[in-house]
């Protein structure tokens, strides 16, 4: 639904005709090179860095007026910035909007994956603050750039390792490095690591852009994605003792939500769309009284 | 003897090496040969041209003229800079190691001291932790170091610890060849005497075979079987440590061997 | 009776370049063979190059002029023109030296240091270890010194120290500088058994013994150095 009427002042989805050009380029290959950061000449946006230029403009250059966007952050479609990027979306646009995963065909999310599964008809566009997995091991451009060419990624074992030694399990919870067609060492952007599994053999086509770094990455549909372990420390998601206290899913990511001043709370979906879909299928969860009132 | 003895176990070829930087030669025309086990002592005074040759061995500074052919495993002697750099890089996790004057340039400094350990072992493919850390704390204890420090940063650590620590990390994946730049500089007299016992005992359990830069005679004689005394980036004297030190012919080694004081 | 050591035409002059060049001949033109079994005791006025040819002979000094062979293996190998490698092979296995001064490595003890020319042919540490300890004992090194390095010695102790180094491994070739200079009676004539017991097995055996007693009990044979005319 569309809060504000078009801006005809702006070219379709905000960026000019020769950006998005140059944007699906990179995209391209991208998708041809699984997991390797393709540089781009990422554009001044109306928002600052670290506010999701990257994904805009991804989703800028492959939108058409006959997808349905969905824009979440965090699992919501209801917080302030997938609101806004929403909005920003339907002004310079005029394309339809839903909050329904199942109803999209790009959803453009910050921070986490859809608990339903994806189809082939859909595109899913990432918001990526840190495209470089190597980063923090490695802070030299030019060496990094000779690792990822030479598949030279031992070095990011020795990350987990320390988070083996300093507290008995591997510690990253979010962002946590994948390899991509066993070839190119991702960082999948800040999503749990419940979310990880996700990416693997997904049916829908995955765009990450980095703003700020400049950066553009994809994986295809139906990519092996493998999570970084030990042999004798696997990957594990996160899993809670409780389960949604509005709908009553034990196997959704869940957020926590505090209720009152006296230490009162409860867990629910981080997925809103998802959890709603459960309420509205019957399913309740045990704190269904407290639920807050649907924002229309 | 006759040649089959002599190509049998050849390490390192290296022939007319010449390094000059513009006008300035720092090394010329180095030729010489090391083999299996041997560990050759390069001395002189500072501008010698040894560390710079020590960086052109070790596959850090291509040089100006000249070859360094390494006998690689099942591939005989190569040139090393005809290699490609995925394959030299290679060479330089595996088979070869360097040890630094200054440790914390090759330490990681934010990460435990079983993590720098065990960090080749990741690189060349290592995925099992506890194997991981029980080769680090295995390399800790050999090189005399409190294995109940495994997890701490090396930030914490003495100078002479974290050489020994630099020394663990380099020997642990069991190179072949070792090029050590001053490895006891600048550290205080007693820790430097316990630092060259241990390489000098590591060195014979290991039989790994060592190029060492050092200005000191001392540290050579411990540690070097032959020697190699530069001068103004040439080669000037060339033989078996004790016969070099204890019967010099070429006027500068004369020079540096009287140079030396005693206690 | 086979040659182990054959000089021929060895020549040596020092050259001090730090003393304006000043040349100091030592060695002319020397010959000298010795056969298995043999001990042949070099004789000649302090500084004539006694030492010298001992070195030589150990490859520890480098000839101007001709060739040293020793008997490695059942080949003669040169030492004047050998490999570092192959020299250091030669002083493993086949020439033991038992020089005037302990030049140990620091902060070893000395049952390891005495001990370390068995280990390094491979004999097990701990049976490299108790011959080490079993020699000790016969020269009368106590006990409670094994462990200790022997900087802090007196110099008959080093002396000792050396000897029981040099006669820890069975060389067929041994050289020996003054082995008895500091040794009181007993410890000496426990150093001519061990001469005795080395040229009974079949070494050669070139030696420096400054006491007349003591050459007279040991050698074969004496092998006299004359002094060089100083270069023109």
């Amino acid at each position: 639904m569309n809060a504000a009427a078009p801006d005809r002042a702006y070219n379709f989805a905000y960026l000019d005709e020769q950006t998005k050009r140059m944007i699906r380029r990179g995209l391209l290959k991208a998708v041809a090179i699984p997991g390797y950061q393709v540089p781009f000449g990422s554009r001044e946006m109306p928002l600052p860095y670290g506010w999701g230029t990257g994904g805009i403009q991804v989703t800028a250059a492959i939108i058409g007026l006959d997808d349905t966007l969905k824009v979440i952050d965090q699992g919501a479609d209801d917080t302030t910035n997938a609101v806004s990027i929403r909005r920003f979306f339907a002004r310079v646009s005029d394309v339809a909007t839903t909050e329904r995963t199942d109803q999209a065909t790009i959803i453009q999310t910050r921070h986490r994956i859809p608990e339903m599964e994806l189809r082939e008809d859909q595109i899913i566009v990432y918001q990526v603050p840190i495209p470089e997995p190597l980063r923090k091991l490695e802070p030299r451009e030019a060496e990094c750039r000779k690792m990822h060419a030479w598949s030279e990624y031992g070095v990011m074992h020795v990350g987990l390792y320390e988070d083996i030694a300093q507290w008995g399990h591997i510690a990253q919870t979010y962002d946590y490095p994948v390899m991509v067609d066993e070839r190119y060492l991702m960082a999948p952007s800040p999503i749990p690591k419940f979310d990880n599994p996700k990416m693997r053999r997904m049916p829908a086509l995955q765009l990450f852009g980095a703003g700020r770094e400049k950066r553009l990455y994809a994986i295809p549909p139906y990519t092996e994605v493998r999570s970084l372990d030990f042999e004798d420390h696997p990957f594990e998601v996160q899993r809670w003792d409780e389960v949604c206290g509005l709908c009553g899913a034990d196997d959704s990511f869940l957020d926590e939500v505090i209720l009152d001043d006296r230490g009162g709370h409860m867990f629910v979906c981080s997925d809103s769309d998802h959890c709603q879909r459960r309420r509205a299928g019957g399913h309740v969860g045990p704190h269904a009284a407290e639920a807050p009132e649907t924002v229309a | 003897m006759t040649a089959a003895w002599d190509a049998e176990s050849q390490l390192l070829d290296v022939d007319k090496l010449n390094q000059r930087f513009g006008r300035i030669v720092a090394c010329r025309d180095v030729t010489f040969h090391l083999h299996a086990g041997e560990v050759l002592g390069i001395v002189g005074e500072s501008g010698s041209g040894k560390t710079t040759l020590l960086n052109c061995l070790a596959g850090r500074l291509p040089p100006t003229s000249g070859h360094i052919r390494y006998a690689m495993r099942g591939r005989g002697l190569k040139d090393i800079y005809a290699l490609s750099e995925p394959e030299r890089r290679m060479l330089m996790r595996t088979d070869w190691g360097f040890v630094t004057q200054n440790p914390r340039d090759a330490l990681r400094m934010g990460i435990s001291a079983g993590g720098n350990v065990g960090e080749r072992l990741m690189v060349n493919g290592a995925r099992h932790y506890g194997q991981i850390r029980a080769a680090a704390h295995d390399w800790l204890t050999r090189v005399e170091m409190d294995t109940g420090r495994i997890d701490d940063a090396p930030a914490t650590f003495s100078g002479g610890m974290q050489q020994r620590l630099q020394i663990a990390k380099t020997l642990v994946v069991k190179p072949r060849l070792v090029f050590m730049d001053e490895p006891t500089g600048g550290l205080d007299v007693s820790v430097q005497a316990r630092l060259l016992d241990l390489l000098r005992g590591l060195v014979r359990d290991t039989g790994v075979s060592a190029v060492i830069v050092t200005h000191d005679l001392a540290v050579a004689r411990l540690l070097a079987d032959r020697l190699m005394v530069m001068k103004d980036g040439e080669a000037v004297e060339h033989g078996l440590t004790d016969q070099v030190l204890d019967d010099p012919h070429h006027p500068y080694t004369q020079l540096l061997v009287s140079s030396v004081l005693q206690a | 009776m086979t040659t182990m050591i054959r000089v021929e035409d060895l020549s040596k002059t020092f050259v001090l370049h730090l003393q304006a060049g000043t040349r100091i001949p030592v060695l002319g033109h020397l010959a000298l063979e010795v056969e298995t079994g043999e001990c042949v005791a070099l004789h000649g006025p302090s500084g004539v190059g006694k030492s010298t040819l001992l070195r030589s002979l150990y490859g520890n000094y480098l000839p101007d002029q001709g060739r040293v062979m020793v008997r490695h293996r059942g080949e003669m190998v040169d030492l004047a023109t050998a490999e570092p490698r192959q020299i250091l092979e030669i002083r493993r296995e086949t020439v033991g030296y038992v020089s005037q001064f302990l030049r140990a490595i620091p902060r070893v003890p000395t049952l390891e240091i005495v001990g370390e020319p068995a280990r390094a042919l491979g004999l097990p540490t701990d049976e490299a270890l108790a011959r080490a300890r079993a020699l000790l004992r016969r020269l009368r090194i106590p006990d409670d010194l094994h462990d200790l390095a022997p900087a802090t010695f007196s110099g008959g102790e080093q002396q000792r120290v050396n000897i029981a180094r040099g006669f820890a491994v069975d060389y067929p070739i041994l050289l020996l500088d003054e082995p008895t200079a500091s040794l009181d009676a007993a410890n000496r004539d426990t150093v001519l058994e061990l001469i005795g017991e080395a040229r009974d097995r079949g070494a050669a055996v070139v030696g420096i013994f400054h006491d007349r007693n003591v050459r007279e009990r040991v050698a074969d044979r004496i092998f006299e150095l004359h002094e060089q005319r100083p270069a023109a």
